[in-house]
């Protein structure tokens, strides 16, 4: 496990050293972009939708009752920019993107495909895991701002469609608009970054290390999923305790 | 790519000294020792998991030996920035051809990667590539669309863009039918030809290797049995080079 975490720090430090490289591979970081925003728009819309509505039904009876439904905009919108945005997303995209990062590059290692780019003088890491962890690092920030107004939207409409909350549109969104500022938002954007940088760098690090044909490349898959979404939740904390420290 | 990068002309001589390699206990290369000439080409055959792909590796700097060296004009390719004066290539048993991208692109990486050529440039010279290995049809199909020969023949194609001085060929004719087998023969032989380039074939396909070697090298269990001319080599005494040369299917033998 320490020789893995290692390993990530290494392939992490390599890949941000080539960063002045990223010009030259733009093509590569529009395409990623281009698959990733494909693969997850709609998977993130929907999950943000009904994550949101939840929100919305299960705290919304309890503070209406204590006489606080005015605040339920503020109660939403910050859980949701703040905490379930970021992880809720980057847990989607490490399922979604992550595992297919992995899939790719791990199956060009059993083919033999990233032995043939380094005979042509081609780096991999260049090549490969530059331009999917810039993609993904832009990505995935702006489908946490997505899915905030997405699932803001979703825990409006119950909010204002359930009988038993009642709050009106204007009502949540005026309260939502008193409570989340821009270093709110700001928070969950540094989140995410953090999450896209590991759910990246754990999925082409999986992927490099693949050995042993289409039974390789499973676990490799598997182990980049679980590897992401573990560090996620460990990261989540110690982000939100630092930020929590300089006041975001 | 340095400034004292030779031309493609000028082929390279290889030499192994006591190169040994082992994967856990189990040991793969166990003190290989031959030289190649510049501009031959040199056959190493051998039954399959005689380590003859994995020296093939060590070659072209993608394992590192627990011990011994390789030199290329001498000098070791240990040494920094070696390999990077010398142009390469390798051609892969199953080809390697990146799958997500077209021929084309496969066959001019090289290039635009390293930004050699303008595109209209690498565009005339990779389709004067896939004409030398009669592919300029397939150009703008994907790997996944071609047959096994013909990725093969795409794979030498790409490596001709390089312009190599040394070319590694691991099992150029695997799963191929016997007619294509020869079609790929004759390209390692024209293109010797054609570029002098040093050529090093790993193979256990006893008719391919016997009709393009200049020399051959017999290997098994990670040992070199023999290696000299391909009449020298049908003519050798050692009792484990002829098990390999002659066996067949009668079931008497």
């Amino acid at each position: 496990m320490f020789n893995d975490f290692g390993q990530l720090l290494i392939l992490f430090s390599k890949t941000f050293k080539s960063l002045p490289l990223t010009w030259r591979q733009r093509r590569k970081v529009f395409d990623q972009l281009f698959e990733i925003g494909n693969a997850s728009l709609l998977t993130a819309c929907i999950l943000s939708l009904f994550v949101g509505g939840v929100l919305e039904l299960q705290t919304g009876p309890v503070l209406v009752e204590r006489g606080l439904g005015s605040y339920l905009g503020g109660a939403v919108g910050l859980t949701l920019c703040k905490e379930l945005g970021p992880v809720m997303m980057s847990i989607l995209i490490a399922g979604r993107i992550g595992s297919a990062m992995a899939a790719e590059i791990g199956s060009m290692a059993v083919y033999q495909e990233i032995d043939a780019l380094k005979t042509m003088n081609i780096n991999p890491i260049h090549f490969l895991v530059l331009p999917r962890l810039v993609a993904i690092s832009i990505a995935l920030p702006m489908l946490v701002v997505f899915a905030d107004m997405v699932g803001w939207m979703g825990g409006a409409f119950v909010a204002a469609s359930n009988k038993d909350i009642g709050v009106s549109f204007q009502t949540y969104f005026t309260n939502l608009e008193a409570f989340v500022d821009p270093g709110d938002i700001a928070n969950g954007l540094i989140k995410s970054f953090v999450f896209a940088v590991v759910v990246g760098t754990v999925s082409c690090h999986q992927g490099l290390q693949t050995i042993g044909g289409p039974r390789g490349i499973g676990r490799s898959v598997t182990k980049a999923v679980v590897n992401s979404i573990v560090l996620i939740l460990i990261l989540d904390y110690v982000l939100t305790r630092i930020l929590l420290f300089f006041d975001l | 790519m340095s400034a004292a990068v030779k031309t493609s002309r000028e082929s390279v001589g290889v030499r192994v000294e006591g190169l040994r390699k082992s994967f856990g206990d189990h040991e793969i290369l166990k003190g290989i020792n031959f030289e190649v000439e510049p501009g031959e080409i040199f056959v190493i055959m051998g039954p399959s998991g005689s380590g003859k792909s994995v020296l093939l590796k060590h070659l072209i700097g993608l394992e590192e030996p627990d011990a011994g060296s390789i030199f290329i004009d001498g000098k070791s390719i240990a040494m920094e920035g070696v390999m990077d004066d010398y142009r390469l290539a390798m051609v892969f048993q199953s080809g390697a051809l990146l799958s997500s991208m077209t021929v084309g692109e496969n066959v001019g990486l090289y290039l635009t990667e390293h930004r050699l050529k303008s595109p209209g440039e690498i565009q005339k010279i990779v389709e004067e590539k896939l004409a030398i290995v009669g592919l300029d049809e397939a150009v703008d199909k994907y790997p996944g669309e071609l047959s096994g020969g013909m990725k093969k023949r795409a794979a030498i194609a790409r490596a001709l863009v390089i312009e190599p001085q040394l070319i590694l060929y691991d099992e150029p004719t695997s799963e191929l039918d016997p007619l294509m087998a020869i079609t790929i023969g004759r390209e390692i032989l024209a293109l010797k030809q054609r570029t002098h380039v040093t050529s090093i074939v790993v193979s256990h396909d006893r008719d391919m290797a016997f009709g393009v070697a200049d020399r051959i090298a017999l290997i098994e269990a990670g040992e070199i049995l023999v290696v000299d001319t391909p009449e020298k080599v049908r003519a050798c005494g050692d009792e484990r080079v002829q098990h390999f040369l002659t066996a067949d299917f009668n079931l008497e033998t």
